[in-house]
């Protein structure tokens, strides 16, 4: 187990360096220099170069780097280019709500498709099977932002009943919930179902078949434990999808999380908060695996024990 | 025809009924090809403290037998479309599989070819043997624990103390199935069904395991069936053997005549591929061509086109059991040359 | 259970097994029209329309369907914040939609695989590169990876279909890499070895082919991700540049009118879930077809 923990630190790490790295390089693909963008168009080229040597970008583009890395592993992505504050202080002001909406989303998305997967492997090629299956593909392939527009046109603009914007009170977390959850209720629902199918064809179900126990405790404990491992894996990969889906929602709705943050600042090209954004997301989501990583360790006794 | 059947022959001998009856078992599967007829007409008995060993070529029908009895039919695939299984006056065919169910583990149990993915992954084997205990007996965890430590160091754990609180892949093949068999034995049940419980383990192993289970059934005093597509590794514990082919018994009697005077040509083209271990040097005569496809089973006789005695009639007339002239009476084959068949001895 | 009940069992397991036999053959021919149906309309439809995406008609904006319009025309599917016929602008927007998700395919399909061979084959320090990459790519969900890129590189055609094709090539070069080194131990690939064939020869030749099914099951179904991408992006603002009508940014037009103009908005959503819905029942389809056991991806 401790190998097993290692390995999987180790990967985090260096992927996580590597999603450094690679926000590194692309925002220094911007055309615009920062410096300008900073000091705006009425500077005189003198201020600009002041600002550039202030900002290290007169500096080796390696030295630039390293002194990025040291930064970024203490969290300091320096002040914004378009508000005099600090990244940290913008990024700090909306991630417990961004947070907030992906547990929220999550737990309802587990609540929701656990039964629904469950009915339908057990009812395999019946009615019912086919009905979640049909909608779950049909969910699956709504467009999020979309699906997050005609909710506001239905439950707020005609409806009136739920709040369209913001985050003012729980009721503004209703809708943004639901659509960030329904594609990934889509998912888990197919995932669930067809990880208990392939469980319920294994040696050890006919075993606990054979030992007379009833249907009921063939599926509980013994194919959920089982089926429960593949099914984990896909909601830590899925995870990322969500966050994506959260900047796409969080625009829809306006809500105030680090999706709308990182959107609104690629409008107004202020790169230090999208940087910041970016990697906060990409941390969030790799911190995320590695906890799904060791909970397989736990759970698979053949990972832990070998 | 019905003087024919094993179990009418031998319904006139033994004293007491048999634990089992199965009586002209007829199961099918659909699959997308077609329906395919699994079982065709199988009938044996088994009594308490007896052995039978059924035997035969993978697809012949030896371990959809075994899941009829159980009611482990894949479903919705596979299912019983004739014949009975009589046990303890209930008929299991008619009987609602729930119902079937609940004689499993104490009445029946069953243990597998492979005892790795027999067993289940992520529990710890002593709580997989204290399953029954608990869920059928309403033993409590402590006790039922207890028990299943006394039930692995009676199939030959060794350190079992330890051991229970281990997981199935840190344990060897042949543990494994001693795993597997502590836990069918666990509800004292009347009849064992083996399938194929040697197959995946090691030769040195096989023996090991077989003595095991002679010797639990000697305690017991159980009933087993014991399918095995290997002739040799049965031969010491079972009494009776029935051969299977193209899911029909085509032989059956005790093991002597039917090993040492096979009446079927299958049967005797199985014993001659087996390799001896007495006489070294000798040539193996393989039996010509393959395993038939249940799709589309040659008209007659399912063996006459690998059969070195095949006449027009084998082509034409499916053979019943019946009992070659001047044998045994519990000695029956289903060849219409058993008589030709038997001279070559 | 009498004798006549059993076999009914039995006929009836077996009309199952036909009806799901037949199903994956509707699924399968049932989408390909819709997509087809999409492509000529993409095709046609701007064209029999004159479609112009910079003309104007202030005297017939935000009309609901199904009104006549100047010249006389219906608007089936009613008319935008600047007078145009949703349809048209629609089926312009497909045009984009599909032109992306088809290039997109090809470029990350091709480079994917590529990837994908060389590293299953090679195996050793080369796999373990690729796949680091790879891993490193998987930490940014792949929306938020076109986002960045997008926002860097600028609004355009190409751009986007830039952007996508790197956003999902890794799909690709998983799915073939362990296809290769499910199919590496093969008899058939060890023969060809024995039988001297060098390492191209092995990869094209021999592997690829074994590959192919995989790769087009997860072709399909990226293709409606990547179609979804696409719409995101532009309803972000980061993806096709203005006057460019794209399915994403008539959605995102619409947002300002969706009182008032329902179906600015909503058609073009139900347009593009059709769409994408199309490639999903047909990429399941594909799976059930090809290997029923292949899943995610």
């Amino acid at each position: 187990m401790l190998g097993y923990v290692a390995r999987r630190l180790l990967l985090a790490v260096f992927v996580l360096w590597g999603a450094v790295t690679v926000v590194f390089i692309v925002v220094r693909l911007v055309p615009a220099d920062p410096a300008v963008l900073i000091a705006g168009e009425t500077a005189t080229p003198e201020q600009i170069a002041a600002l550039r040597a202030e900002m290290g970008l007169d500096r080796p583009l390696l030295l630039q780097y390293l002194g990025y890395l040291g930064k970024a592993v203490t969290g300091n992505f320096g002040n914004s280019y378009t508000q005099n504050v600090p990244v940290t202080q913008l990024i700090g002001q909306v991630l417990p709500n961004t947070v907030l909406l992906a547990v929220l989303a999550c737990v309802f998305a587990v609540i929701v498709s656990f039964p629904l997967g469950l009915l339908a492997a057990l009812r395999v090629n019946r009615f019912s099977d086919r009905a979640v299956t049909t909608l779950s593909l049909l969910t699956q392939s709504l467009p999020g932002f979309w699906v997050g527009i005609v909710l506001m046109l239905v439950f707020s603009r005609k409806l009136n009943w739920l709040p369209s914007a913001g985050l003012d009170s729980p009721a503004s977390l209703v809708l943004p919930t639901i659509t960030l959850a329904l594609p990934f209720i889509a998912i888990l629902v197919r995932m669930t179902r067809s990880g208990l199918l392939e469980v319920m064809g294994e040696g050890y179900i006919v075993t606990a078949r054979s030992k007379g126990l009833p249907e009921r405790t063939v599926i509980f404990p013994h194919a959920i434990r089982n089926a429960t491992i593949p099914i984990i894996t896909i909601v830590g990969l899925e995870f990322g999808t969500l966050l994506g889906g959260a900047v796409i929602t969080e625009t829809v709705f306006s809500f105030p999380g680090i999706g709308r943050l990182l959107v609104t600042s690629i409008q107004v090209r202020d790169y230090a908060v999208v940087q910041a954004c970016v990697l906060v997301i990409a941390v969030a989501f790799v911190l995320v695996n590695l906890i799904i990583d060791l909970l397989y360790g736990y759970l698979d006794p053949r990972v832990r024990l070998s | 025809m019905s003087q024919s059947t094993p179990v009418a022959l031998e319904k006139s001998v033994p004293p007491d009924a048999p634990l089992l009856s199965v009586q002209n078992l007829q199961v099918e599967f659909s699959t997308s090809a077609g329906v395919v007829r699994a079982l065709d007409g199988v009938s044996f008995d088994v009594r308490r403290g007896e052995t039978i060993a059924i035997l035969g070529e993978s697809g012949s029908g030896k371990s959809v037998t075994a899941q009829a009895i159980m009611a482990l039919l894949p479903r919705p695939a596979g299912s019983i479309v004739g014949g009975s299984i009589r046990y303890a006056d209930r008929d299991l065919v008619t009987l609602p599989a729930k119902d079937v169910r609940r004689l499993c583990g104490t009445e029946i149990a069953m243990i597998f070819q492979d005892p790795l993915s027999s067993l289940n992954p992520v529990f710890r084997v002593g709580w997989q043997i204290a399953e029954p205990f608990r869920r059928r007996l309403g033993i409590d965890k402590r006790q039922a624990l207890a028990k299943a430590l006394e039930l692995l160091d009676r199939v030959g754990i060794p350190d079992a103390e330890r051991r229970i609180r281990d997981y199935p892949h840190q344990f060897s093949g042949g543990q494994r199935q001693r795993i597997m068999i502590a836990m069918a034995i666990a509800l004292e049940p009347k009849l064992l069904i083996a399938d194929e419980p040697t197959t995946a383990l090691d030769v040195t192993v096989q023996s090991q395991v077989m003595k095991l289970l002679a010797n639990l059934q000697a305690e017991t005093g159980m009933g087993m069936i014991l399918i095995s597509h290997d002739l040799g590794v049965v031969a010491d514990v079972a009494k009776r053997a029935a051969i299977m082919y193209a899911g029909r018994i085509v032989e059956a009697g005790t093991i002597r005549e039917v090993y040492d005077h096979p009446a079927h040509p299958y049967t005797r083209g199985l014993l001659e591929s087996i390799p001896s271990t007495t006489v070294i040097g000798e040539r193996l005569t393989p039996i010509p061509g393959g395993p038939p496809n249940l799709l589309a089973l040659p008209t007659g006789c399912a063996f006459h086109p690998r059969c070195p005695h095949a006449i027009d009639r084998c082509r034409d007339e499916i053979p019943q059991l019946r009992r070659p002239d001047g044998w045994e009476p519990t000695h029956v084959a289903a060849c219409f040359r058993s008589e030709e068949v038997l001279a070559h001895d | 259970m009498t004798t006549a009940a059993r076999a009914g069992a039995a006929a009836r397991t077996m009309r199952r097994a036909r009806r799901a036999r037949r199903g994956v053959r509707l699924r399968i021919v049932i989408p390909l029209i819709i997509v087809a149906l999409y492509v000529v309309g993409a095709i046609l439809v701007p064209i029999l329309y004159h479609f112009d995406p910079l003309h104007t008609e202030l005297l017939y904006r935000l009309k609901p369907p199904g009104t006549t319009v100047a010249d006389g025309k219906t608007a089936i599917f009613g008319t935008d914040q600047v007078g145009q016929d949703m349809f048209a602008q629609m089926m312009m927007g497909a045009r984009v939609s599909l032109t992306v998700g088809a290039l997109t395919l090809l470029f990350a399909g091709v480079f994917g695989v590529l990837v994908g061979l060389l590293s299953g084959h090679f195996g050793g320090w080369i796999d373990m590169a690729l796949m680091r990459i790879a891993d490193i790519q998987l930490a940014f969900p792949s929306i938020l990876l076109a986002i960045l890129l997008a926002s860097v590189l600028g609004q355009g055609l190409t751009n986007i279909i830039i952007v996508l094709s790197i956003a999902s090539w890794v799909v690709f070069a998983r799915v073939t890499r362990s296809q290769v080194l499910a199919l590496k131990n093969r008899e058939y690939v060890d023969a060809a070895r024995t039988l001297g064939a060098g390492h191209l020869h092995l990869m094209f030749r021999t592997q690829l082919p074994g590959c192919l099914a995989p790769i087009l099951v997860v072709a399909t179904v990226e293709f409606g991700h990547v179609i979804l991408a696409e719409a995101a992006l532009s309803f972000l603002g980061v993806g096709v540049p203005l006057g460019v009508p794209s399915l994403g940014s008539s959605i995102q037009a619409g947002t300002a009118y969706l009182t008032t103009a329902w179906w600015i908005s909503t058609l073009p959503g139900i347009a593009l879930a059709i769409l994408v819905l199309a490639t999903g029942i047909l990429g399941d389809a594909l799976r059930d077809r090809f290997d029923p056991r292949l899943r995610s991806a």
